[in-house]
């Protein structure tokens, strides 16, 4: 038992420096944001500034490439969200060979470095025009579109297995059922199946937007003289190095962590919820039963 | 396909059948194609494309072998290009390995050791991360490492270095352990959480080791969450850009920087689509290997 506890606490010990070794980075590089010094560190302190996020508000690349970022990821949330779905219900109606030789096509891309991705799509829209002689204009060059697809080819992927691990339970009985009823199959499909895969859905599009917001390697390749999010920090990164991408980041951050906060916020409220009714239901029962009994 | 239409008549069977088409065919499949296909072409100006010098060649793989020696290996000159296609191989399986080194006990601890109450908000702590882009994590590491950073500074406290911590291929390596551990965390976590607690407390009340319950009880469990994130891990160290561009010393190259170079400093597509298939046949290769000696299926390392 003794040996058991001392276990315990080395675990306890590592999972906190494991912490340190995740947290520590991101506390760094938002401290930078706010010291006084021309290149990005917290050490030596030179003081508290704002400026390097005023210079970041009136950088107008910046703001274009923010709405570059949201245009994509909207984009690619439209797309990625009925593909995966469409992609998870016909594996489910699939014979297992077939099953699972599809599932491996769909799951590639995952499995696809992502300048792998961007390339070749890139080199496919380029060459799909040349034949009629447009390989220089759009929609056959270059450009966020081309950003757009090559990120659903496997943001798709992602939406697809949660909605496939969300029809393991669901009962084909009860489509039978509706259609037995007299349900068109617009109706099963609208009443029936979707209702069903909503949190799956839900949670396909809540990922591929933030897939699609980190997504650098595929943008990189695919997307011409656009910039997004994500490519505006690389070469922000890799020209002058400026404490403005602290900035940048600890904007980030801060948002990231009010989302989590949001979140747990409201799990904590929805499990509280689900046991009162639990409870209220359960007094229910009680006063019915005796109501019986009496 | 019978199935399909007999549950969603035909109207919805055409469109789920044309957005999964779509999806395959003009996103996965064809783009692949024609990375082939422009791999064994030769780089030409554009008035000769479909012209008497455009045919299939090796050429663009030829270059990939045939350049400047970096050294000799039993006498066989092993180009610059190899060199670095087989340290971004050697390195990225030194950062998959420190992963799932340092991610096992914390899975395991995730899994079966913490209190259930604690379990979200630890859990809270470790997503944050993962929602900050690779690249400002890189960034961060080229913040903390800089020579004249906290790091060293805190070191220097205690009387140790400064160190030059962004040299060799270092600097690359710590940076791509913290930017993808994750990947390897959450699947182990994942395969670890739905073994039986009572398996373990029979093996230990049997008598077992610490050691001999993990070897013989949980890692053979947790065998497709190591294999998924092994494979994860690995791909995406080898395909990363970003973290080997911010935290490179001159003497680290990795193999999408060259990929790049050709595409953007060389405007060359073809050779750089032949170094890109190459990258692609290298994954390929590790994910049937993992599949092979782990002796797992696709559908658990997708998962």
């Amino acid at each position: 038992m003794n040996n058991n506890n001392a276990g315990r606490l080395i675990l306890q010990i590592y999972m906190g420096i494991f912490l340190v070794f995740m947290l520590a980075p991101l506390i760094v590089m938002g401290g930078a944001a706010v010291n006084d010094s021309r290149f990005p560190s917290v050490y030596p302190w030179k003081g508290l500034t704002e400026r390097w996020f005023i210079d970041l508000w009136n950088d107008p690349r910046m703001w274009t490439s923010i709405r570059n970022t949201i245009f994509v990821a909207a984009s690619v949330v439209a797309l990625s969200v009925p593909i995966g779905t469409a992609g998870a219900i016909l594996l489910n109606s699939l014979q297992a060979k077939a099953r699972s030789f599809v599932y491996g096509v769909m799951v590639a891309p995952i499995l696809t470095p992502g300048a792998v991705i961007g390339i070749s799509t890139l080199l496919f829209w380029n060459m799909l025009g040349r034949p009629i002689g447009a390989q220089d204009s759009l929609p056959f060059i270059a450009g966020l579109h081309l950003s757009v697809l090559g990120q659903v080819s496997f943001i798709a992927a992602y939406v697809m297995l949660l909605v496939l691990a969300r029809l393991q339970s669901f009962d084909p009985g009860l489509e039978e059922a509706a259609l037995d009823l007299g349900a068109s199959h617009a109706q099963v499909m609208r009443r029936v199946l979707l209702p069903h895969l909503y949190p799956a859905i839900g949670a396909g599009a809540l990922i591929a937007f933030f897939q699609s917001v980190e997504n650098f390697n595929i943008t990189l390749f695919t997307r011409g003289n656009s910039d997004t999010l994500t490519v505006y920090v690389g070469s922000k990164v890799r020209t002058g190095i400026t404490p403005t991408i602290n900035a940048l980041a600890l904007c980030l951050i801060v948002l990231t962590v009010i989302g989590a906060i949001a979140y747990e916020i409201s799990r904590r409220r929805a499990a509280a919820r689900e046991r009162a009714e639990a409870r209220e239901q359960a007094k229910a029962e009680a006063a019915e039963l005796q109501a019986a009994g009496a | 396909m019978r199935e399909l239409v007999r549950r969603y008549g035909v109207t919805l069977s055409g469109i789920i059948l044309a957005l999964v088409g779509f999806w395959l065919l003009a996103l996965v499949v064809l783009p692949n194609l024609s990375l082939l296909n422009v791999s064994f072409r030769p780089y030409l100006p554009v008035d000769q494309l479909g012209g008497p010098d455009d045919h299939y060649t090796l050429r663009n793989y030829v270059t990939f072998v045939s350049g400047d020696p970096a050294y000799y290996f039993l006498g066989i000159p092993i180009s610059i290009h190899v060199n670095i296609f087989l340290l971004t191989i050697l390195y990225s399986s030194v950062v998959t390995l420190v992963s799932l080194a340092i991610s096992y006990p914390l899975a395991y601890y995730l899994a079966k050791v913490v209190r259930a109450s604690n379990a979200p908000t630890l859990f809270a702590l470790l997503l944050i991360p993962l929602w900050v882009s690779e690249i400002l994590r890189s960034f961060a590491w080229f913040i903390v490492l800089a020579y004249q950073g906290p790091l060293n500074a805190m070191l220097g406290m205690v009387g140790i270095g400064p160190i030059r911590w962004i040299s060799g291929f270092n600097g690359v390596i710590i940076g791509l352990v913290y930017t993808y551990i994750l990947f390897m965390l959450f699947p182990i976590y994942n395969a670890i959480t739905s073994l039986d607690s009572n398996q373990i407390e029979a093996a230990r009340d049997l008598g077992a080791s610490v050691v001999r319950t993990h070897r013989r009880v949980i890692m053979p469990h947790a065998k497709p969450g190591i294999a998924s994130g092994c494979v994860m891990v690995f791909m995406l160290s080898a395909g990363s850009i970003i973290v080997p561009t911010v935290l490179a010393s001159p003497g680290s190259r990795w193999f999408t920087q060259i990929i790049q170079q050709w595409f953007f400093e060389g405007q060359d597509w073809n050779t750089g689509s032949a170094y890109a298939f190459l990258l692609l046949v290298l994954c390929t290769v590790f994910v049937s290997v993992m599949m092979r000696v782990m002796n797992v299926r696709l559908v658990d390392i997708a998962k």
